[in-house]
């Protein structure tokens, strides 16, 4: 008898972790409904395209003339500057030379912007979100994740930047950022102690380090930010989004000269938002999630790899 | 040079002029910030371990390190010397870094010494020698079992575990890896 010539690696992968991608699928359709539920209407903007937002550290990939996204921010608040009240997107965002067991170059991102809403109104719709996902997954409203269990009907834990690195790290932010360490100590002293057994949400980031986010109102060292951690893992980044058009141009140009010092390729400007925030922008918050890393939480998967297609 | 995007298990680097090998790696990049490699080092030399996290801008140098075919030739004092396949030209490696191996030495072996800055630091025997066993309590006659281990002796005085059937005189296969007894090769 002949043999069958051999499946090809990716087909293998696949049909190893076929159960965790049948599970993504579920996840992802209860996203929408959460969010279609809630009067959130779903859009889709470029994947390609002419000018991404000027942030120090995220490489969009260029793409002919163009780029490909690293984010759908820009289009989205385009959107939002149209009279779109409530709209979220699920795709794939690029960025380049990032890939480890929680990054890869080409990545699912689930985005979300809401007119009228604040970081604090986020945090709350994203809280709910993620019980609705656990009754979805597991049934119940905790999931275990590689041993332990995170319980979404839990209060999460809300706490700030400086509490964090005070508590974690022994430092305040402004001496780790004058020490150059922040990136350092948060990596290695605090993202493993943040979402262990219950959500955490990480907020009032140094305005530093926000470069489309609003300053705190009466605290203008810190800008509106959170960031959702689950068991170690860095989820999702929301902001009460900056639309005050001289201060965004003023952190743009930050960005394209840190850009320029660290030796990035520099980006053009994004002129259509630029003109957009100018003609005037309605106040809104806009959250971004992995949502591959969202479905290895719930999937309990340790590795990108098993909630991912493999490369083919 | 390497960059910091280079790095990944396995590589081996330099850092405060010696050889390290990265065991452990993960690339992490804290929301909006820098990205990071994280990094466990083994010394070559010392085998002690760190951690090192490096950013993007950071270069590591390659260490100089060479692989040589060498076979053994003989021991002098407290030293083994060996001989390059090639050349000839001996070299001297002392007992310490040998370790448990200098027991498994056999003339005209040939091994592979990994070389740093022209210095030996690792030498690797063949998988399995052969030694004869030099001293064992005589074996029980039809006991093959393999699972009950009595205690032997080989040429230089090194103690093995061997099964009860062994008896002074065998021959056996040892894997220089594990330093353990592997099977019979020949009877007395």
């Amino acid at each position: 008898m002949q043999n069958a010539s051999p499946k090809p690696d990716c087909v293998y992968q696949l049909e190893q972790i076929k159960a965790r991608l049948l599970l993504r699928a579920g996840l992802i359709s209860s996203i929408r409904q959460y969010f279609d539920a809630d009067g959130f209407t779903e859009v889709e903007t470029p994947v390609r395209i002419k000018a991404p937002a000027p942030e120090e550290f995220i490489e969009a990939p260029q793409s002919g003339e163009m780029f490909l996204r690293a984010s759908p921010e820009l289009q989205m608040k385009l959107m939002l500057a149209a009279g779109f009240e409530k709209i979220y997107q699920i795709g794939a965002c690029f960025r380049e030379g990032e890939f480890g067991r929680k990054h890869r170059p080409e990545f699912t991102m689930l985005e979300w912007y809401h007119s009228g809403a604040d970081y604090n109104d986020l945090l709350d719709f994203t809280a709910g979100m993620l019980r609705h996902l656990a009754i979805f997954a597991a049934g119940s409203s905790s999931i275990s994740y590689q041993g332990q269990v995170i319980d979404f009907s839990a209060e999460p834990e809300i706490i700030t930047v400086r509490e964090a690195f005070l508590r974690f790290a022994g430092v305040t932010p402004e001496a780790a950022m004058e020490a150059d360490q922040f990136d350092e100590l948060m990596v290695t002293k605090i993202e493993p102690m943040l979402g262990q057994g219950r959500p955490t949400f990480l907020k009032d980031y140094p305005a530093s380090r926000s470069a489309l986010a609003r300053l705190k109102q009466g605290d203008h060292t810190v800008a509106e930010r959170w960031e959702l951690y689950l068991s170690g893992v860095e989820i999702a980044n929301a902001y009460s989004e900056l639309i005050d058009p001289a201060e965004q141009e003023a952190r743009f140009k930050e960005a394209a000269s840190a850009r320029m010092r660290g030796g990035y390729r520099p980006y053009p400007p994004p002129v259509e938002f630029l003109q957009a925030i100018n003609a005037g922008m309605p106040e809104s918050s806009g959250c971004a999630l992995g949502i591959d890393r969202l479905i290895m939480i719930f999937t309990d998967a340790d590795d990108i790899a098993q909630v991912k297609m493999p490369l083919a | 040079m390497f960059s910091a995007s280079d790095l990944k298990k396995g590589l081996k680097v330099q850092v405060d002029g010696e050889p390290w090998a990265i065991t452990e790696f993960e690339f992490c990049k804290p929301g909006k910030g820098t990205s990071l490699y994280r990094c466990k080092l083994k010394n070559m030399i010392t085998g002690s371990t760190i951690d090192r996290t490096y950013r993007p801008t950071d270069k590591l140098d390659k260490p100089d390190l060479e692989e040589k075919e060498m076979y053994y030739s003989y021991a002098e004092g407290d030293f083994y010397v060996f001989s390059d396949a090639e050349t000839f030209e001996e070299m001297h490696v002392s007992a310490k870094m040998l370790g448990r191996d200098k027991y498994f030495l056999i003339e005209n072996s040939l091994c592979k010494m990994l070389l740093f800055n022209g210095v030996p630091i690792e030498i690797t025997l063949p998988t399995f020698i052969e030694k004869v066993i030099a001293d064992t309590e005589p074996g029980a006659r039809g006991d093959t079992a393999t699972n009950v281990l009595k205690t032997a002796k080989i040429d230089n005085g090194y103690e093995i575990q061997v099964p009860l059937f062994i008896n002074t005189g065998d021959l056996v296969r040892i894997d220089t890896r594990t330093g353990l007894y592997a099977e019979r090769v020949s009877k007395a």
